[in-house]
C-alpha cells in the first residue's frame, strides 16, 4: 500500500498507517515524508515500511518487530527505545540514534550524530546493534549497558581520527563497541577502555556485517580487511562511588 | 523544543517571505503558539542610509513620546505604523512602528554605540521596546505560531536576503511581543533554541559593558555577547564562537601549544562570556565582520556538546540553517549539500563570499 505523505501533520499520518496496519497490510511505502514525527512508533510484528523523504523525531520509537527503511537521511531520535525489528537508513542518521534501544537493529549507510547508542541495554536473548557506515559524533555509547555499536567509518578512513567524536562509551557499564581501525585513547570517556578484539568479537563483526553488506550491496571482505578495536566497560558500576554510600 | 530557521542568498538575491515562513512553520510542533518571530535583512533599500528603528508601543500615546524623545538624540527622517492584519489568534498587545533616522554629525563617529545607548534608553522607559536597530534590516515578532506572525505583520510585502525565524516554546518566562525571537541589536539579530543556565553571570558581564537587558528572558544576552566580541571587540567568528562554546580543559590540553595558548587567553577574557546550558543559534549579521568581504554573514553555532539540534544545507548559493532537516527540506527539495556541523564549532555563510 502506497500512502503520499505530503504535508499531512504527523497525527494524521500515523493515524493512517495505523489503520492499514490493523486492516492487515504489511507492505507500506510512504512517499514524500518530510519531518512527521513518530513513524512506525509502536507497531508490532512483521511489516514493511519503505519510506522516501526525511522522516521527523523519533522515528520507529518502541517499535517491535516491523523493518523500516529510510531512502534518505534521518532526524533525531530513530529507534528510541526499539525492542524488535529492523531500521535501515540509506543516509545519515542524527543525534540520539538508538536511546535506549532494547534489541533489533539500526543499520545507517553515513554517518551518525551525537550521543548514539546512548543508554542501549541488552536484556536475555534482546541484543541491541547499531552500525553506522561513517563516523559517530561525541558521546558514542554514552552510559551504555549493553548491545552491540559498530562504527566502520567507510568514507573516514583516510582520517582516522575523525571516525570518531570525543567522550566515548563515558559511563559505560555493559555491551561493546567496535571501531573498524585503530582508536586514540584520548576519545575514551570515563569508565571505557580498549581492547583487542577476541575470536568470539571477530565471530560477532562477522555475523553483524554480513547482513549490513546484503541490505546495503556492500562487499563483506573489504570491510573485514582492517583491524577492529573494541570499547567496553573496565567495570559494571562505574559510578558505584558517586551515587551510592558502600 | 523552540524552532528556529535561518536563510542566507550570498549574492543578495532577495527571497520573498514565502520560504522562510513555509521553512518554519513546518517545525510548528517544536513550539506552542507563544512566540514567533522575523528578521530580514535587505529590507529598506531605499532608506538604507538610516538606522531602521522598529519599535514596539504599548499604546498609541506612547507614539509621539518616543518620538518627542527620539528627537533630542537622532535626526527622523520618516516614521510609520509598521501595517498589520488582524490575525484571529493573536491579541494586539503592542502597536509596531518605524522611525528611520540618522545620527547628528557631531556623534557619527561612533554612530553604531550612540544607537545602542539610545535603544537602550527607550527600552527602559517603560512601555516602548526597540526590538530591531540596524540598517536596511527589521525585526518583526509577537505572540503567536510563526506563520500567524507572518500573516499579522504581511509579510508577504516583503523581501529579503537574508531570513531568520523563531518559533516560541517559552520555559522558564513567559510568552510576550518582546520576549519572541529574534533578539537583535544593530545589524546583528539572533534566534536561540535552548536555555542559558548562565543568565546571570552574562547579564552581569554585559551590564559592565554598558548593555541593559530588558525582555526578560535569557536568550537576549546572545545578541549582546555577539555585538560586544565581534563588532566592539573585533574578535574573528571563529574565536568569538569559542569564547560562547569553549572547548573542555582536557580538549585545551591536547591541543597545539599555538592554539591552546590563545584558547586559554579566551577563557581568562571572557570566562563570563561563556554561555553554559544547551543551545542551538543563529546569528545574522547585516554589515558584515571583521576578517570579512563586509558584506555580512550568517553564523549557525551548538552549545559545546550539542545538547541542540541543528542542521545546514547549500543549494546554488543559498545556505539553510535549521533545527529539522525537513524544514529545509520543505523549501529546497534538493539540497547540493546537507550537514550536521560539529558541536561548538560555527558554520558560517558569507554574503558574497564562500560558506
Amino acid at each position: 500500500m502506497r500512502i503520499v505523505a505530503n504535508y499531512k501533520h504527523y497525527k494524521e499520518l500515523n493515524e493512517e498507517i495505523f489503520q492499514a496496519v490493523q486492516a492487515g497490510v504489511a507492505e507500506l511505502t510512504l512517499e514524500d515524508v518530510n519531518g512527521q514525527r513518530f513513524i512506525a512508533d509502536c507497531l508490532k510484528g512483521k511489516l514493511n515500511i519503505d519510506i522516501y523523504g526525511t522522516p521527523g523525531n523519533d522515528l520507529g520509537m518502541f517499535m517491535d518487530g516491523p523493518t523500516v527503511t529510510v531512502f534518505g537521511n534521518a532526524q533525531d531520535g530513530v529507534g528510541n527505545t526499539m525492542s524488535s525489528g529492523k531500521i535501515i537508513i540509506h543516509g545519515d542518521g542524527r543525534d540520539i540514534l538508538g536511546h535506549s534501544m532494547r534489541g533489533g537493529k539500526i543499520f545507517v549507510r553515513g554517518d551518525v550524530g551525537y550521543r548514539v547508542g546512548i543508554h542501549m541495554k541488552t536484556y536475555k536473548s534482546n541484543v541491541p546493534i547499531i552500525v553506522a557506515g561513517g563516523r559517530a559524533g561525541d558521546f558514542l555509547g554514552e552510559y551504555m549497558a549493553g548491545g552491540i555499536i559498530i562504527v566502520l567509518g567507510i568514507h573516514n578512513r583516510a582520517k582516522k581520527a575523525e571516525i570518531l567524536g570525543d567522550w566515548v562509551a563515558t559511563g559505560q557499564h555493559g555491551g561493546a563497541i567496535y571501531v573498524r581501525g585503530d582508536v586514540d585513547e584520548s576519545k575514551l570517556g570515563n569508565g571505557a577502555s580498549q581492547f583487542r578484539v577476541t575470536a568470539d568479537d571477530e565471530i560477532t563483526i562477522k555475523k553483524v556485517l554480513k547482513e549490513y553488506c546484503q541490505v546495503f550491496g556492500l562487499d563483506l571482505e573489504g570491510l573485514l580487511d582492517a583491524e577492529f578495536t573494541k570499547i567496553a566497560p573496565l567495570s559494571h558500576r562505574p559510578y558505584a562511588a558517586l551515587y551510592t554510600c558502600e | 523544543m523552540c524552532s528556529i530557521l535561518g536563510i542566507v542568498n550570498e549574492n543578495r538575491k532577495r527571497l520573498s517571505a514565502k520560504y522562510i515562513v513555509e521553512g518554519i512553520s513546518l517545525m510548528n510542533d517544536r513550539c506552542n503558539g507563544l512566540g514567533g518571530g522575523f528578521a530580514a535583512y535587505g529590507l529598506y533599500p531605499e532608506y538604507k542610509d538610516y538606522y531602521a528603528l522598529h519599535i514596539l508601543l504599548k499604546d498609541f500615546e506612547l507614539k509621539d513620546q518616543v518620538a518627542e524623545m527620539l528627537k533630542d538624540y537622532v535626526n527622523i527622517y520618516k516614521d510609520e505604523e509598521i501595517e498589520t492584519r488582524n490575525v484571529e489568534r493573536i491579541s494586539q498587545d503592542y502597536i509596531p512602528w518605524r522611525f528611520f533616522v540618522d545620527v547628528p554629525e557631531r556623534y557619527t563617529s561612533d554612530a553604531d554605540n550612540y544607537i545602542i545607548d539610545l535603544a537602550m534608553k527607550i527600552n527602559n522607559t517603560g512601555g516602548a521596546l526597540v526590538i530591531s536597530s540596524g540598517k536596511n534590516m527589521g525585526v518583526f515578532k509577537a505572540i503567536g505560531y510563526p506563520d500567524e506572525v507572518a500573516r499579522l505583520y504581511k509579510l508577504e510585502n516583503y523581501k529579503a536576503y537574508m531570513w531568520l525565524a523563531h518559533g516560541r516554546y517559552p520555559t522558564n518566562t513567559r510568552g510576550w511581543w518582546g520576549g519572541a525571537h529574534p533578539f537583535s541589536i544593530l545589524d546583528y539579530s539572533i534566534v536561540h533554541n535552548g536555555e542559558i543556565t548562565s543568565y546571570g553571570t552574562n547579564k552581569r558581564f554585559l551590564e559592565s559593558y554598558g548593555y541593559k537587558c530588558s525582555y526578560f528572558t535569557d536568550s537576549e544576552v546572545l545578541a549582546y555577547l555577539w555585538d560586544l566580541l565581534v563588532r566592539r571587540h573585533k574578535l574573528p567568528i571563529e574565536l568569538a564562537s569559542e569564547v560562547l562554546a569553549p572547548p573542555f580543559w582536557e580538549q585545551i590540553e591536547r591541543m597545539p601549544p599555538e592554539k591552546r595558548r590563545i584558547i586559554e587567553a579566551l577563557r581568562m577574557t571572557y570566562g563570563p562570556a561563556m554561555v553554559n546550558g544547551p543551545f542551538g543559534i543563529v546569528i545574522a549579521n547585516g554589515s558584515g565582520l571583521t576578517g570579512t568581504a563586509g558584506n555580512g554573514t550568517m553564523v549557525g553555532l551548538s552549545d559545546r556538546i550539542k545538547l541542540r539540534p541543528l542542521i545546514c544545507a547549500r543549494k546554488n548559493g543559498t545556505t539553510f540553517m535549521a533545527s529539522e532537516e525537513s524544514a529545509i527540506k520543505a523549501v529546497c527539495k534538493n539540497p547540493d549539500n546537507v550537514w550536521a556541523p560539529h558541536a561548538g564549532k560555527p558554520t558560517v555563510a558569507m554574503v558574497n563570499g564562500d560558506v
